[in-house]
């Protein structure tokens, strides 16, 4: 039963990644939601002594698996990932602001609003995790 | 099945294998993380012959150009040479042929090679003492010139290497030099890109190759050159610079100095907010950054706000070394 429910979520996520445009899109939108969340007070000093370049490849990383497409992140991952910014303060107003930035960055690329929904779904089921709970 | 060779080792690559599966098979000590290309950890060199397209996925334009590849995304598809990131380096005697003053800190030093080093303007060498000492310094010239390299070197209190370059090396004395390394140099596409070059102190050197490979390559879009420091004892070039931009319409050579006196001709200001304060709109315009980490890193996220591309951002942070 279970691997039906699984391969069933992998075709779904799949179909997502492919109608909202790939890696190009990812690529498309990279650039912008990273600028959106520099330029968020809210947020942006999780984000003052980060390496611009290597934050830069997990954001990318960030928006594949938040369009469905192929990741490699544990939940675990997200734990440790961000285990620090939780000592920092980081709670469900930050995990919010992130999520709007997301919105919007894909609004601008005038993406679906029914395939936003489905990208917003996907974050929130990593909600926990982010925030250590 | 295709022979990768690293150092004096072969290894072979399975039809179906990465470069990165084959080698950690064959227990190989290779970084890496996400396997598929976005972390890249795994990031390796082909210096023989250009990788497979699908393994550069992602990479800045200098990073392909100098063969770098991600492991975990190729398939090889002829026998290949690796080298790995921390893999010892291969060093060449070169003679020293100048060394003169070029301010009352900086010491202009300039090497000559018996055959031609290749390198692109930006890049940088380690040079190594007799007793092992090393430290990295830039290319302040253009491969074109001649078969020489050119390095600004700063006397730093108490340190050991630029002491030695400044009070013991002579011209005739033969110095060990590695291969150019590093990824923040001129790319001739895009040639009506506008190009912001911001540098403090010997951050001029690689600016001042990165700059004088781009006119030599014909580029046509606005080139602007801040270079910054405390004191104007401590700029260098600037007459040099003055009239390079006199002879290129498109080339504003911008001095800057931070300190309390301000001769006419120079800004005052420190170089990162006068550059800002200058060009509002970075949207399209290739970013070059050389010198202080901290002006290095401000600048990387400030000119990434203003407009640049992430991958039009290439920067090279001097750090130094505890003596």
């Amino acid at each position: 039963m279970t691997d039906i429910k699984n391969n069933e979520e992998v075709i779904m996520s799949k179909a997502l990644y492919e109608r909202i445009g790939g890696e190009p899109a990812v690529n498309a939108a990279v650039d912008i939601f990273y600028r959106k969340v520099l330029n968020d007070d809210r947020i942006n000093h999780f984000f003052d002594n980060v390496d611009m370049e290597k934050q830069a490849a997990k954001q990318k990383a960030f928006l594949t698996m938040a369009f469905g497409g192929p990741h490699n992140y544990t939940g675990e991952d997200m734990r440790k990932g961000h285990a620090h910014l939780v000592k920092m303060g980081l709670d469900d107003s930050h995990f919010d602001a992130v999520v709007e930035n997301l919105g919007a960055t894909l609004n601008e690329l005038n993406v679906p609003q029914e395939l936003i929904t489905e990208v917003v779904a996907i974050c929130e089921t990593t909600r926990n995790d982010v925030l250590g709970r | 099945m295709y022979k990768l060779t690293i150092e004096e080792t072969a290894y072979f690559c399975q039809p179906d294998e990465t470069v990165l599966d084959a080698l950690l098979r064959e227990n190989v000590n290779i970084p890496y993380a996400c396997k598929k290309g976005t972390c890249h950890s795994c990031m390796v060199r082909s210096p023989d012959t250009p990788p497979p397209e699908a393994a550069q996925a992602g990479l800045k334009s200098t990073l392909k150009k100098r063969n770098h590849f991600l492991a975990c995304l190729c398939h090889p598809e002829q026998d290949m040479v690796i080298k790995l990131p921390d893999q010892s380096e291969f060093y060449t005697e070169g003679t020293v042929v100048a060394n003169e003053m070029l301010n009352r800190n900086t010491l202009l030093l300039i090497i000559a090679f018996k055959d031609a080093f290749e390198f692109n303007a930006g890049q940088f060498v380690n040079l190594q003492r007799p007793d092992g000492l090393t430290r990295s310094y830039s290319i302040a010239n253009i491969p074109q010139q001649s078969n020489t390299l050119e390095f600004h070197i700063r006397r730093l209190p108490n340190g050991r290497f630029s002491e030695w370059l400044h009070d013991e090396i002579k011209v005739g004395d033969s110095i060990a030099v590695s291969e150019p390394r590093g990824h923040c140099f001129y790319l001739p596409e895009r040639h009506e890109q506008g190009l912001l070059l911001v540098g403090t102190g010997t951050g001029l050197a690689p600016l001042a190759g990165i700059l004088t490979d781009a006119l030599a390559q014909g580029h046509t879009g606005p080139i602007y050159l801040f270079h910054g420091s405390r004191e104007v004892e401590d700029l260098y070039r600037v007459d040099e610079m003055r009239q390079l931009s006199e002879q290129h319409e498109n080339f504003q050579y911008m001095p800057c100095i931070s300190g309390k006196h301000v001769p006419e001709g120079f800004i005052h200001g420190r170089v990162n907010d006068v550059a800002l304060a200058s060009l509002t709109d970075l949207k399209g315009w290739r970013i070059f950054l050389c010198g202080h980490p901290e002006m290095v890193n401000q600048m990387k996220k400030m000119t990434f706000l203003k407009g640049a591309a992430s991958a039009d951002i290439y920067a090279d942070a001097f750090t130094v070394s505890p003596t």
